[in-house]
């Protein structure tokens, strides 16, 4: 490995709104190396490798490949330096044979199809890769490592020799993700450089050369893999313990109220999402979930409230194992789910109804009868927006996606509290919040929590869930990797959990 | 470059003020063509005026064009605010007149009042089933229901065509490929070119103002067209609200069929539909998906129907010469529509925002 550095990306800042997704980052890609980034989420992984593929621009700061400094506009322009990124998404089309789909759109397509020239190219390229590359396969028939592997190609074919792979790792199983990694080490050995973004260490301390270490949209270091540790890592991925004004609130625990026995699930792609998770809740605690997204943690709420299919374990809530009932019983029986999604509308809200029909949501089948009242729910509405001190012009024919993010969840979780449910699972209830409107949600589950209700909190802030629970649950690929106590923790060792190491001291 | 960008939702008054400008100009531009076509564009429209509302008997065929639009736009509707999207009220409707007619068929000595409730109720459940069918295959098998409800509407038109060249054929009409005309018994009543329809659609605006605000399943429906997420989450029963809806749509949509054949043309045909099937997509979006507003724009677009068959014979002009007036005043409006939601903005401006 020679030290020509292909890509160089100095003091680049980029402003969102007032979010600062990067902030004066400094990353470096050598010739020939796999260079891994490695973050939680919301690092500013992803951000940084859009400003590198011209899907972003920066606010500050200059990007120089091959030696000089470029102005990257477009994917296209990047592709021209010999950048290419791989979506997350794969972007295929279904309909289309493998082949096709590479010469859609690549500019070393003549007007006519030859399919034999890009035969030839391909197989070259197959034979050099060891990809196992079916050329008249329709893509709806591939797998989605064929899927994959099919968009690899195609970027190498339009002539990219610095690869990014955004999560390449996520929807593949063990042996696709060996089979992967052989394809990444020969296009290294061919000259390309590769990078790539993940938050598993294993897979990190595997394949990477350099491992550049993001956290809160800056660059903390880049380490030598020879040179350091997975709990160095892990440590610096999730940062030291920040003070935070969450109170934790002292109350003596009640009965057992829910208790998940061994719940297994399996996704679309049979990949198994839940894996034997087992764990109670009960009255008057707060039960943090942590864990990387995509962990099994929307499926865990899901499971529980009757939507998403369990395919095998209990759930037994009150001594009565509801697996297999419908979610609308499950809710009559007073479990209630409040998930916030990265877009904040759809699970719950309806985004261009107003307050009051989203109250409605809840309320509407109380009522006999064919019709719906909007009294009930005018009050319950009135009364929400009064003691939560959501913000609105009004209740009434304002649709809730002009508000703001804070009091658009205010809204959600509020109506969820008005119902007093006998135990909550909240999700990403302070998703994008800032502090005040965080605060305010905090205290409301305190509230709750002193009202002996069992409450189950889905996080992402790692500092949040230690402050405010009473114990983590810790997620990794539909595993649980340990339930701990946050004050007899460390917060690294929650950062290895998450990234699948196993809990020594099981404290339960 | 130029980009179209989606605008900020425009005030009442910039509304009301282009959507004016959009018909003013329309009628400036048909002026033109008018002239051309050798008549005094100023007295042409008085002329429109008059033909929709000169006399009893005129205002009355305004009406008769009213009808079958608005259930239609209505039945449309609803399938539309789930985000359904029946293209197919053209099939639906002629399907529904099928199942009138194979009422009268079947049992030709009913009594006047049963006889019109049963064609009524047959031409509903033969509507609700022909957009049943793509509903039950989206729910099940995610089948696309915009190419599976046009795809019916031509398998009903070459069924009715068999129909009247075939199997119902009139005998009585010397080889003419025609189906028999209705007894007086399975005729609407009317009174002055009023028929009873008109009543019938009253009653049908009321139940569905009420069905798509005030209801439980209405509103399960306009929860499912906005989020199929939220609606899982707070515990809707998607497929049975799906097919309550079609159910609903076609149904209105077939109900027109019997209308139309019972009132207006007294026999099934291949060509009674006039394509208000598909205008009727237009009206229902032009709506907004509203009530109040299916019930204004169909009696608009009944005047420009009625307006454009009137001058035709009053003024001695072409019948493309009225169809183009009629075009071109819906299109100016149209075009007004993407004014009132989008604006357009240059790459540089576009940029600094970004």
């Amino acid at each position: 490995m020679n030290n020509d550095y292909v890509v160089k990306m100095k003091n680049i800042t980029k402003v969102f709104g007032k979010v600062k997704a990067l902030d004066h980052v400094e990353f470096s890609l050598k010739k020939g190396e796999v260079h891994a980034i490695l973050g939680e989420n919301g690092a500013g992984k992803s951000s940084l490798m859009n400003v590198l593929n011209g899907i972003y621009m920066p606010d500050e700061g200059s990007v120089e490949v091959k030696g000089q400094v470029v102005n990257i506009s477009s994917p296209k322009d990047a592709l021209d330096l010999g950048i290419g990124m791989l979506p997350q998404h794969y972007k295929l089309v279904e309909a289309f044979s493998a082949i096709e789909n590479i010469a859609a759109g690549s500019r070393r397509t003549t007007p006519f199809l030859n399919k034999k020239k890009i035969l030839d190219e391909m197989g070259k390229l197959i034979d050099k890769l060891g990809m196992d590359i079916e050329p008249f396969k329709k893509v709806y028939e591939m797998s989605v490592a064929e899927k994959q592997s099919l968009e690899i190609f195609k970027v190498l074919y339009r002539g990219a020799d610095v690869l990014i792979l955004d999560e390449p790792t996520a929807v593949l199983t063990p042996q696709e993700i060996e089979n992967l990694f052989g394809i990444i080490r020969r296009m290294v050995s061919n000259g390309c450089s590769v990078i790539i973004i993940t938050h598993k260490l294993e897979e990190v301390m595997e394949i990477s050369d350099r491992i550049t270490i993001m956290r809160k949209g800056t660059t903390i270091q880049t380490v030598k893999k020879s040179e350091t540790t997975p709990q160095e890592l892990a440590g610096m991925m999730v940062g030291d313990v920040m003070e935070l004004n969450v109170p934790f609130l002292e109350v003596e625990r009640g009965e057992k109220s829910l208790e998940v026995k061994s719940m297994t699930a399996i996704d679309r792609n049979k990949v198994t999402i839940l894996d034997n998770v087992t764990f109670d809740l009960y009255a008057g605690e707060i039960l943090g979930v942590a864990g990387i997204a995509g962990s099994g943690q929307k499926e865990l709420c899901e499971g529980i409230a009757g939507l998403y299919p369990i395919k095998s374990g209990e759930v037994v809530f009150e001594g009565e194992n509801i697996v297999g009932k419908t979610p609308e019983k499950i809710y009559e029986m007073g479990i209630s789910l409040s998930f916030v999604p990265e877009d904040r509308l759809g699970m719950g809200l309806v985004s261009s109804m107003d307050i009051i029909d989203n109250v409605l949501l809840k309320d509407y089948r109380n009522k006999k009868g064919l019709g719906i009242s909007r009294v009930v729910s005018r009050g319950k509405a009135e009364l929400l927006v009064e003691k939560l001190n959501v913000s609105t012009p009004g209740i009434e024919n304002h649709a809730v996606s002009l508000l703001s993010g804070g009091n658009i969840q205010k809204i959600l979780l509020g109506r969820e509290i008005a119902l007093d449910p006998k135990l909550m699972i909240t999700a990403y209830a302070t998703r994008g919040l800032d502090v005040g409107s965080s605060q305010i949600i905090y205290e409301l589950l305190n509230a709750q929590k002193a009202k002996m209700k069992p409450i189950m909190y889905i996080g992402e802030d790692l500092d949040v869930l230690m402050s405010l629970c009473d114990r983590i649950m810790v997620l990794c690929e539909g595993k649980v990797t340990g339930i701990v106590d946050p004050r007899k923790t460390s917060k690294e060792s929650i950062g290895l959990m998450m990234s699948g190491v196993m809990d020594e001291g099981e404290e339960q | 470059m130029i980009h179209i960008v989606k605008k900020e939702v425009s005030k009442t008054r910039d509304k009301i003020l282009i959507r004016v400008g959009a018909v003013l100009a329309a009628l400036v531009l048909s002026s033109i063509i008018v002239a051309f076509a050798g008549a005094n564009p100023i007295e042409l429209y008085i002329g429109i005026f008059q033909g929709c509302f000169g006399s009893i008997h005129r205002f009355g065929a305004t009406i008769e064009k009213m009808v079958p639009l608005l259930v239609l736009s209505l039945g449309v509707m609803v399938a539309f605010k789930m985000q359904f999207w029946n293209i197919g009220a053209e099939g639906q409707f002629l399907m529904g007149a099928v199942g009138a007619t194979l009422v009268v068929r079947l049992l030709p000595n009913l009594p006047l009042p049963i006889m019109l409730l049963c064609m009524a109720l047959l031409a509903f459940i033969f509507g609700a089933v022909w957009l049943m069918i793509p509903a039950f295959f989206k729910a099940r098998f995610g089948t696309n229901e915009t190419l599976f409800t046009l795809m019916l509407n031509y398998i009903a038109l070459t069924f009715v065509t068999a129909l009247q060249y075939d199997f119902w054929k009139d005998p009585a009409a010397n080889g003419m490929p025609k189906i028999a005309n209705l007894p007086g018994n399975a005729l609407l009543p009317s009174i002055s070119g009023f028929n009873l329809s008109i009543l019938f659609t009253v009653i049908i605006i009321l139940v569905m103002y009420f069905f798509m605000n005030k209801s439980k399943i209405g509103f399960e429906i306009t929860v499912l067209g906005e989020s199929e997420n939220t609606a899982r989450y707070i515990g809707i029963n998607i497929t049975k609200t799906v097919i309550i809806a079609a159910m609903v749509s076609g149904g209105l949509c077939g109900l027109v069929g019997m209308f139309q054949i019972s009132g207006v043309s007294g026999a099934l045909s291949i060509e009674i539909t006039g394509g208000l099937g598909f205008t009727a997509i237009i009206v229902a979006w032009l709506s907004g998906l509203k009530v109040p507003f299916v019930v204004m724009n169909s009696f608009f677009f009944a005047i420009l129907l009625q307006g454009a068959s009137y001058i035709q014979t009053a003024f001695q002009i072409p019948g493309s010469v009225a169809e183009m007036v009629q075009a071109i005043v819906l299109f100016f409006i149209l075009g007004s529509e993407f004014i009132l939601q989008y604006r357009i903005t240059s790459d540089k401006k576009k940029r600094e925002v970004a």
